[in-house]
C-alpha cells in the first residue's frame, strides 16, 4: 500500500482480463471488453497499485497525505514519440517515466504519482506492449512513484508510429525549497552530473540512418534520488534543469536569458566521452546540443558548489559530475565557451534540428 | 582523442600566435588595412569559429570566409529541381543532412518531406544505393553535391550501381569544382585578398598542383591547410611568412593527407563518370564557366536530370543579398544590410546564412552576430 494512505484501497478486488491474440486491433480501442482486457493485461498487471486497480476514471488522493510532503504541488506533462522504441540503455517506457519524474525533481519536488496515456498503432504486438509496460513499471519502482491512472487509444495503421506515450506527473515541493531559472547570480557556479550527449548519440546510432555503430548507451535514468541527496547537502541551489532536447547548450541559454546574466563555460572541463566526441566529429554535430535523459545542469551559489559537486559524485548517477563554468555579469542571455584551444566562442540557441554536415 | 587532440593543443597555439605576431610586427601593417586571408573552404570557416581562432589572431590579420560551403552556394533553382524530383510518388530522395534546410523558391527539402515527399538523410551515397537494392519498386535518387571532396564517392557509387546492374538508382548531380571559382574571385575588380588557405579535403583529391596559377599568375600565396585549429594557425603563419618574404607560392601544410599530385584512383573515377558543364550557377556569385560537372552520356541511365523532367528554372538571388561581396572579402558579414534582420538562420535569404559552414550563419551561431567575441 502506498505510504500516503490511498483512498482507493477500499475498492473490491476485480478479476483481471487477459488477451490471447498476438497483436492489437482497432477492437482494442473500442471501449468494450477487448479494451478493458488490453488495459488489464498490459498496464494494470504491470503497474500494480491500489489506485489503478479499480479502473475508475480518476485516481483520488488524500490532500492531507500530500501536504505531509511539503507546501506546494508540482505538476508536469511530457509526450514521448522516440524512434526506435527500444534503444541501447532504454526504451520508450523507461524514457516516459524518467522524463516526468525528472521534470518534477529538478523543480525541487518529490515525484509521487504519474499518469500514462498510450496511443497505439493497430498491429503492434502484445509482446511489445508488455515489454514497454514492464519497463515503465520497473523504472517507476526505481524512482519510487506509482502510475495511478491512464488512457489507451488505438489508431489506424499509419496514424501514429507504433506507440506514443504521454506521462503526467504530480509531486510535492518541501517547504523552503525555491529554485528558478531567474535566480542565477554572477559568481554562481555551473555543474553537470556527468558525461554529456550519450542519449542523443545512442538514439542517432540506433536509428541506423547513419550506418554508424557505437557502443554508447542512453543515459536515461530517474534522477530524483540523486537530486534529493544533492539538495540535502546544498539546499541553497539556485536552479536545476534536465538537459534533454537541445542539450546543455539550450539549458545554459535559458538560464542566461531568464536571469539576465552571461555564462562562461570551459570546453576542457565539459565531460564528454571519447566515443560521443568521435561520433560528433564524424557527423559534424556539437555534443553540447545532443539530448541527455539522465543529466542535469545545476546552478549553485559559490559557497555550496564544492558540496554540490561532492554530493553528485557520491551518487551512482553523478560519478563524472563536473564544474563546467560560472555565471558572470555581462550581456543578458550570452553564453560563451573557452575552447580547449584557448579561443572563445558563442554557444547560441540551436535554430532547428542539428543536421549532419556534408564534409 | 588520438590524432585529434594533438592538433588542438592550446599551449602550442599560444606559441604559434606569438610567432605570427612577431612575423607581422615588422611588416608595417595596420589594423585599418589588415592582411586579408581567405579560407576557401567551409570546413575551415567552421573550425575557425568552433575554436574561436579569429579572436586569437593579431588585429593586422583579417580572415575572409570564402565560397567553399557547397551547401551554401546551391542556387534556389536547383533546390526547386530537387523538390520537384522528390515529389514524384515513386521516388525516395536521399541527401546529406545539411542540404535539407536550404530554401528553394517554393520550399526546402525539409518542408517537402513534411508535405509528404519521401526525403531521407544519408551519410554516404552508398547508403542511397543500398536503399535502391532494398526498394526495387522505388526510384532512389541521390542528391550529389559538394566539391571534389565528395565527387569521387558519388562517382564510385555510380560505378558500383553499374556493376550491380541496378536500374532504380540515379544521381541528381550538383557537384562543383573549386578552381574556376577561385579564379572568378581573383578576377573580380573589387578584390581585396592578400593570400589563401587552400581547401584541404578538395586537395586530397585534386592535389596541390592545380593551384599553381594562383601563385604564378595572380601573385598570391596559397597554403593548403588541414582542418584542426593548429593546422589553420600554422597555415596562416605560412601565408604571412610568404608575404613578408615577398614570395607567392603554393605550399602544403596538410602534407599528412594531401599528396601534391592528388589521388589517382579518385581522379580516375571522377574523369570516367563526369564531364565539365559549360557553366554552373552559384548562389551569391552568379554563373561561373566550367564550375560544375554532369554525368557523361555513357552514364545517362544514372542521371536524374535525364530521368526526370526537372524545371531547371533560374531563380535570381534576392536583391538585398550581399553574399557576393562578403565572399570576395569586400564587406564583412555583419556589414550586409540584411544580416541578422531579414536574413537569419531561421529564414536565410542568402547563401552564407544557410549552412553552419556559411560565414554569416557561423557569425550568428558562434560569434553572436558581432565582429569578434570579446575575450573575458
Amino acid at each position: 500500500m502506498n505510504a500516503l494512505g490511498a483512498i482507493a484501497t477500499a475498492a473490491p478486488i476485480r478479476p483481471r482480463g487477459r488477451i490471447h491474440v498476438r497483436a492489437v486491433t482497432l477492437a482494442h480501442g473500442g471501449g468494450g471488453k477487448a479494451m478493458r482486457d488490453l488495459i488489464d493485461d498490459v498496464f494494470v498487471s504491470a503497474f500494480e497499485n491500489p489506485f489503478l486497480a479499480p479502473l475508475d476514471d480518476q485516481a483520488r488522493f488524500d490532500l492531507a497525505g500530500l501536504a505531509a510532503h511539503g507546501d506546494r504541488l508540482a505538476f508536469t506533462t511530457d509526450a514521448f514519440v522516440v524512434d526506435p522504441l527500444f534503444f541501447p540503455g532504454g526504451d520508450i517506457g523507461k524514457l516516459a517515466v524518467c522524463g516526468s519524474v525528472n521534470d518534477l525533481a529538478v523543480g525541487g519536488a518529490r515525484p509521487l504519482y504519474l499518469s500514462c496515456a498510450a496511443i497505439i498503432e493497430e498491429g503492434v504486438t502484445l509482446e511489445l506492449l508488455r515489454r514497454v509496460a514492464g519497463s515503465m513499471a520497473a523504472t517507476a519502482r526505481e524512482a519510487g512513484v506509482d502510475i495511478v491512472t491512464g488512457d489507451t487509444k488505438v489508431v489506424h495503421r499509419g496514424a501514429c508510429d507504433k506507440l506514443f506515450l504521454t506521462t503526467t506527473g504530480i509531486g510535492v515541493i518541501p517547504h523552503g525549497r525555491n529554485l528558478g531559472a531567474h535566480l542565477a547570480q554572477p559568481g554562481d557556479v555551473v555543474l553537470v552530473n556527468g558525461l554529456l550527449g550519450d542519449h542523443g548519440a545512442a538514439i542517432l546510432c540506433a536509428r541506423g540512418d547513419m550506418a554508424l555503430e557505437s557502443p554508447v548507451e542512453s543515459d536515461c535514468a530517474p534522477l530524483n534520488g540523486m537530486i534529493e541527496s544533492l539538495l540535502a547537502v546544498a539546499p541553497g541551489l539556485r536552479f536545476m534543469r534536465d538537459a534533454t532536447r537541445g542539450g546543455v547548450a539550450t539549458v545554459l541559454n535559458e538560464i542566461a536569458e531568464a536571469s539576465g546574466v552571461s555564462i562562461e563555460i570551459e570546453e576542457g572541463r565539459t565531460p564528454i566521452r571519447g566515443e560521443v566526441k568521435a561520433f560528433c566529429e564524424i557527423l559534424g554535430l556539437d555534443p553540447l546540443y545532443l539530448a541527455n535523459e539522465g543529466k542535469i545542469v545545476v546552478v549553485a551559489p559559490p559557497d555550496q558548489a564544492e558540496l554540490a559537486l561532492e554530493a553528485l559524485r557520491a551518487h551512482r548517477l553523478g560519478g563524472n559530475a563536473a564544474i563546467i563554468g560560472r555565471i558572470v555579469a555581462g550581456e543578458a542571455g550570452r553564453v560563451t565557451m573557452r575552447t580547449v584551444f584557448g579561443g572563445w566562442r558563442i554557444v547560441d540557441m540551436l535554430v532547428g534540428e542539428q543536421l549532419p554536415r556534408i564534409c | 582523442m588520438k590524432y585529434l587532440d594533438e592538433y588542438r593543443d592550446g599551449a602550442k597555439a599560444a606559441i604559434l600566435v606569438k610567432e605570427i605576431e612577431t612575423l607581422i610586427a615588422g611588416m608595417g601593417i595596420t589594423a585599418d588595412r589588415p592582411l586579408h586571408i581567405m579560407e576557401v573552404c567551409g570546413g575551415h570557416t567552421h573550425s575557425i569559429f568552433r575554436y574561436g581562432l579569429e579572436g586569437m589572431l593579431p588585429k593586422q590579420i583579417e580572415l575572409v570566409h570564402g565560397p567553399g560551403c557547397p551547401v551554401c552556394v546551391l542556387p534556389m533553382g536547383r533546390i526547386d529541381d530537387c523538390v520537384s524530383i522528390a515529389e514524384h510518388p515513386e521516388v525516395i530522395f536521399t541527401t546529406f543532412g545539411d542540404a535539407m534546410r536550404v530554401p528553394g523558391s517554393r520550399k526546402s527539402l525539409l518542408q517537402a518531406r513534411a508535405d509528404g515527399a519521401d526525403v531521407r538523410m544519408v551519410y554516404s551515397p552508398m547508403d542511397a544505393l543500398a536503399l535502391a537494392h532494398a526498394n526495387p519498386d522505388r526510384e532512389v535518387v541521390f542528391f550529389g553535391l559538394g566539391f571534389e571532396t565528395t565527387m569521387p564517392s558519388t562517382a564510385l557509387t555510380i560505378l558500383q550501381a553499374e556493376a550491380d546492374g541496378v536500374g532504380n538508382f540515379s544521381v541528381f548531380c550538383n557537384h562543383i569544382t573549386i578552381v574556376p571559382t577561385i579564379k572568378a574571385i581573383l578576377d573580380s575588380p573589387d578584390l581585396q585578398l592578400d593570400g589563401f588557405l587552400g581547401p584541404g579535403h578538395v586537395s586530397m583529391v585534386i592535389g596541390a598542383a592545380p593551384y599553381e596559377f594562383i601563385a604564378n599568375y595572380y601573385g598570391k600565396p596559397m597554403v593548403v591547410a588541414g582542418f584542426e585549429p593548429l593546422d589553420i594557425l600554422q597555415s596562416i603563419w605560412m601565408v604571412v611568412r610568404q608575404i613578408k618574404e615577398g614570395r607567392a607560392e603554393v605550399e602544403n601544410q596538410y602534407a599528412r593527407i594531401v599528396p601534391y599530385e592528388g589521388s589517382k584512383p579518385a581522379l580516375e573515377a571522377v574523369s570516367r563518370v563526369y564531364e565539365l558543364r559549360e557553366y554552373f550557377e552559384w548562389r551569391g556569385l552568379g554563373s561561373i564557366d566550367h564550375s560544375g560537372v554532369k554525368l557523361r552520356d555513357s552514364y545517362a541511365r544514372f542521371d536524374a536530370e535525364r530521368k526526370f523532367a526537372v524545371p531547371n528554372i533560374k531563380i535570381a538571388d534576392p536583391k538585398a543579398c550581399q553574399c557576393g561581396e562578403v565572399l570576395k572579402g569586400v564587406i564583412k558579414p555583419w556589414q550586409c544590410k540584411v544580416f541578422g534582420t531579414a536574413c537569419t538562420p531561421e529564414t536565410p535569404l542568402g547563401a552564407l546564412m544557410v549552412s553552419s559552414e556559411g560565414a554569416c550563419a557561423a557569425y550568428i551561431q558562434y560569434g553572436g552576430g558581432r565582429p569578434r567575441v570579446a575575450a573575458a
